[in-house]
């Protein structure tokens, strides 16, 4: 019992330190440190990083390689979008775009947007109700694999391709930009930018916590055992198509609140926002960060961000090849992504009894499970190496 | 279990409850003040031997072909005004960033730009989509941009200098050509964006005017290779000539097709008003040789100014390389800046804008002139055809350089277009 208790105590301290580093880098260093424009930046890194710890759970856990969250950025960023624009509107109401493209009239599927409260209802329970409902038509349907990859992915082009031939009502490929408020401050005003600094960063931190709650849950064991062995699962009584919806419409909803912040704290969200390339440049952070783990999803995201932005600047010409060359030695060395560094490091030093047999996919998920200890070294270790 | 649960749960109600007080203390303004305050200062700075500016076009992405051209231009201005002394005794100290052809990228590096590096004016960007994620950054932080590409008008910001043509520089008087021409239908192609769009609008207000008919107006997604129905379509419509405003890669396919199906320059001609000296070469001359363009620039108008930049450029850059109407633009660009500073004797953005109206500069494609109202400059159209040499040579050119117009203000036609 008293062992029991101790590793509990310990198991509480250790996400009390954690939260209290990780808001202490969030809300304290990173606003002492950086200036008004590379916390605008932190910030925007914070939205790609929602997408990604949803990503973490459909894809990490629940084995759902979802290559068409633009979708559901998109979804939120355009709900967020259409509000601002129509609180930014004229006299008229009218939205500047519409008068110059469209006939200068708001269809009326826009009018409800100009409420916030319709509008953050929107954003959260929309896109997750349409994940929901296509996780439904295709998980009880058993298709998985690459072919729920492909099927996720069509939907992200055809996503962008509506939202261009619609100019006239979405803004075609410039988009929804322009942006001076946000539920009523000025969007110029630095102080107002810092705001949105910390709800994006909060919302982060909170949307990590969920996730740890979900996958030390039941559910959370359930949908890393449809991952594994679907069938099993199902002839244990449970139905796998339930599961994965849940896990599905769950990384939905975080990837359209990332949307809705990713629209005023940008400026800008458009068709190059949302369809395949940068779906799947969602999912570059995640893999690089190693998947099935809880903090590296969001520190691989936020680190390739970085990179790219830093990188980038220092060198215009050729930093894309720097990037390639990562992926390369991640995809060669490191098939799970860098938070496997410290597990690779734990095994040669203590190959346990217990190390499991068999193929692969199967090793990775009991590793999950048994070494789930070990994530949070790994996780911890991943973020000192990134910082 | 249920105990770290619990703990989870309590962490996260309590840091949502801190993110929203810490939200709630760090409110700024709100639009409704009265005290608006709005970005702070510039921090240029302009006691040092040097002033810095940005060079911001895409280096990388779908983009990067054309826009390296650009770059290479403003390179070219940059090395020849600094070697003739620089700017009000200042030298030029470039500072260049890569837009990824993506326009977040263009609004994240414009900001790094005007607020890190304190440059006192961009130069650069190509699409629509990167103008307009941009503008909203350089009206917010006071600076300046200025912009090479034609575009399709139907914007006038008080912080970006339109040097390409808006659309009654070129497309009007592509139209007014094929009117004279005697051409009475038209059959419109493009890729499916904002320009093409919004240039139709206008070719289709405009044709309704002058008793033109439009037989067809056909969309591909950009980056579409696939047109054997539209040119099937085309071919059918009984169009005596074709508008194209397609875009990048779409153009071989389109002219490639074309061809097979039996039309030809003599029959049904394609005015195009994307394609310059550098694209002729991708699509291949003898797919396109005969067929029409439309802008204010080709390697091959003839005067002083236009042989000497043909010649530095080639020097530069190899004797292989060609200059066209993008690249003249933005060179010209740097050089009207430079112009609206001297005339100011200020590098602060308010007093550039305050000397700008009138400015000229003697540039390639002929004399050009800064509209202070809408930020535009006076251009002369040229329509040219395109030769089995691969350079386009005009064969038309308006009554001297046209006013510009964005909101197409001055035409009748156009009424209730903006």
């Amino acid at each position: 019992m008293s062992a029991v208790a101790r590793i509990w105590g310990h198991e509480r301290a250790r996400l009390l330190v954690g939260v209290g580093v990780a808001g202490l880098l969030l809300f304290v260093v990173a606003p002492g440190v950086l200036s008004d424009f590379r916390l605008n930046l932190l910030a925007k890194f914070c939205c790609l990083a929602m997408v990604a710890v949803g990503i973490g759970l459909a894809w990490g856990r629940g084995g759902m390689l979802t290559l068409g969250q633009g979708v559901f950025f998109g979804l939120g960023g355009y709900l967020m979008a259409m509000h601002l624009k129509l609180a930014d509107a004229g006299p008229g109401g009218v939205p500047d775009f519409m008068l110059l493209y469209g006939d200068g009239t708001v269809p009326a599927w826009w009018e409800p947007f100009r409420s916030p409260v319709v509008t953050v209802l929107a954003i959260l329970l929309l896109p997750a109700g349409l994940a929901a409902l296509l996780g439904l038509a295709v998980f009880t349907r058993r298709v998985r694999g690459a072919y729920f990859a492909i099927l996720s992915q069509a939907l992200a082009a055809a996503f962008a391709i509506l939202l261009i031939g619609q100019q006239k009502v979405t803004g075609g490929t410039n988009g929804l930009n322009g942006f001076r408020s946000f539920f009523g401050f000025d969007l110029a005003d630095p102080v107002n930018k810092q705001m949105l600094y910390y709800i994006a960063a909060g919302t982060l931190l909170v949307m990590v916590l969920v996730v740890r709650l979900v996958m030390r849950s039941r559910y959370g064991e359930l949908l890393v055992a449809v991952r594994d062995q679907e069938n099993r699962v199902r002839f244990l009584g449970y139905d796998p198509a339930l599961v994965k919806v849940l896990a599905y419409a769950l990384a939905a909803a975080f990837a359209a609140i990332g949307g809705a912040l990713f629209a005023p704290i940008v400026g800008i969200i458009s068709p190059a926002d949302v369809g395949v390339v940068p779906s799947i440049a969602f999912l570059v952070g995640v893999a690089i960060g190693g998947r099935a783990t809880l903090l590296g999803p969001v520190v691989g995201s936020i680190a390739v961000s970085w990179a790219e932005t830093s990188l980038s600047e220092r060198f215009p010409s050729f930093w894309t090849y720097f990037l390639g060359g990562l992926f390369i030695v991640v995809v060669a060395f490191l098939p799970d992504g860098f938070a496997t560094l410290g597990r690779l490091r734990l095994r040669r030093r203590r190959p346990g009894p217990d190390e499991p047999v068999g193929t692969s996919d199967e090793e990775h998920a009991s590793d999950e499970q048994a070494s789930d200890e070990d994530e949070h070294d790994e996780a911890t270790a991943s973020a000192g190496r990134t910082a | 279990m249920t105990r770290s649960i619990r703990t989870t749960r309590a962490l996260a109600l309590s840091s949502g409850a801190l993110v929203a007080l810490l939200a709630l203390s760090a409110c700024g303004s709100r639009t409704d003040d009265e005290a608006s305050s709005t970005s702070a200062a510039s921090c240029v700075k302009t006691d040092g031997d040097s002033i810095k500016i940005g060079f911001l076009n895409s280096l990388s992405g779908t983009m990067a072909i054309s826009e390296q051209t650009v770059r290479d231009a403003l390179d070219l201005a940059a090395e020849e005004i600094n070697a003739a002394g620089g700017v009000l005794d200042k030298k030029l100290e470039i500072v260049a960033e890569d837009g990824a052809s993506e326009p977040t990228v263009f609004a994240e590096k414009a900001e790094k730009l005007i607020k890190s590096d304190c440059v006192a004016a961009v130069f650069g960007g190509w699409t629509s989509s990167s103008r307009k994620a941009m503008l909203p950054v350089f009206e917010s932080n006071k600076s300046l941009l200025f912009y090479p590409v034609q575009y399709e008008g139907l914007e006038a910001s008080p912080n970006i200098f339109y040097t390409g043509a808006t659309t009654n520089q070129q497309i009007i008087p592509a139209m007014d050509y094929l009117k004279e021409q005697g051409v009475t239908k038209v059959f419109l192609v493009g890729s499916d964006y904002v320009f093409p769009r919004t240039a139709n609008k206008e070719i289709i207000a405009y044709s309704e005017a002058n008793g033109i008919e439009i037989v067809g107006e056909e969309y591909a997604p950009l980056g579409h290779t696939d047109f054997s129905t539209i040119v099937t379509k085309l071919k059918g419509s009984g169009a005596e000539a074709v508008f194209n405003t397609l875009n990048g890669d779409s153009n071989v396919a389109f002219f490639k097709e074309y061809k097979n199906v039996g039309l030809t320059a003599e029959t049904t001609p394609v005015v195009s008003v994307s394609i310059a000296e550098e694209e002729v070469g991708g699509i291949g001359v003898d797919n396109i040789v005969g067929q029409l363009t439309a802008w204010n620039y080709y390697q091959t108008v003839e005067s002083p100014q236009n042989a000497t930049f043909v010649k530095a450029f080639k020097a530069k850059y190899g004797d292989d390389r060609v200059t066209s109407d993008p690249m003249e633009a933005a060179y010209t660009s740097l050089y009207l800046w430079k112009g609206m500073v001297e005339k100011a004797k200020s590098f602060d953005v308010a007093d550039v804008q305050a000397a700008a109206d009138g400015v000229t500069f003697d540039a390639p494609e002929g004399t050009v002139t800064v509209n202070g109202d809408n930020h535009h400059i006076a251009k002369t159209a040229l329509i040219g055809k395109i030769d089995a040499d691969g350079l386009i040579y005009p064969v038309w050119e308006s009554d001297g350089p046209i006013d510009p117009d964005p909101f197409l203000e001055g035409y009748d036609w156009a009424e209730g277009l903006s």
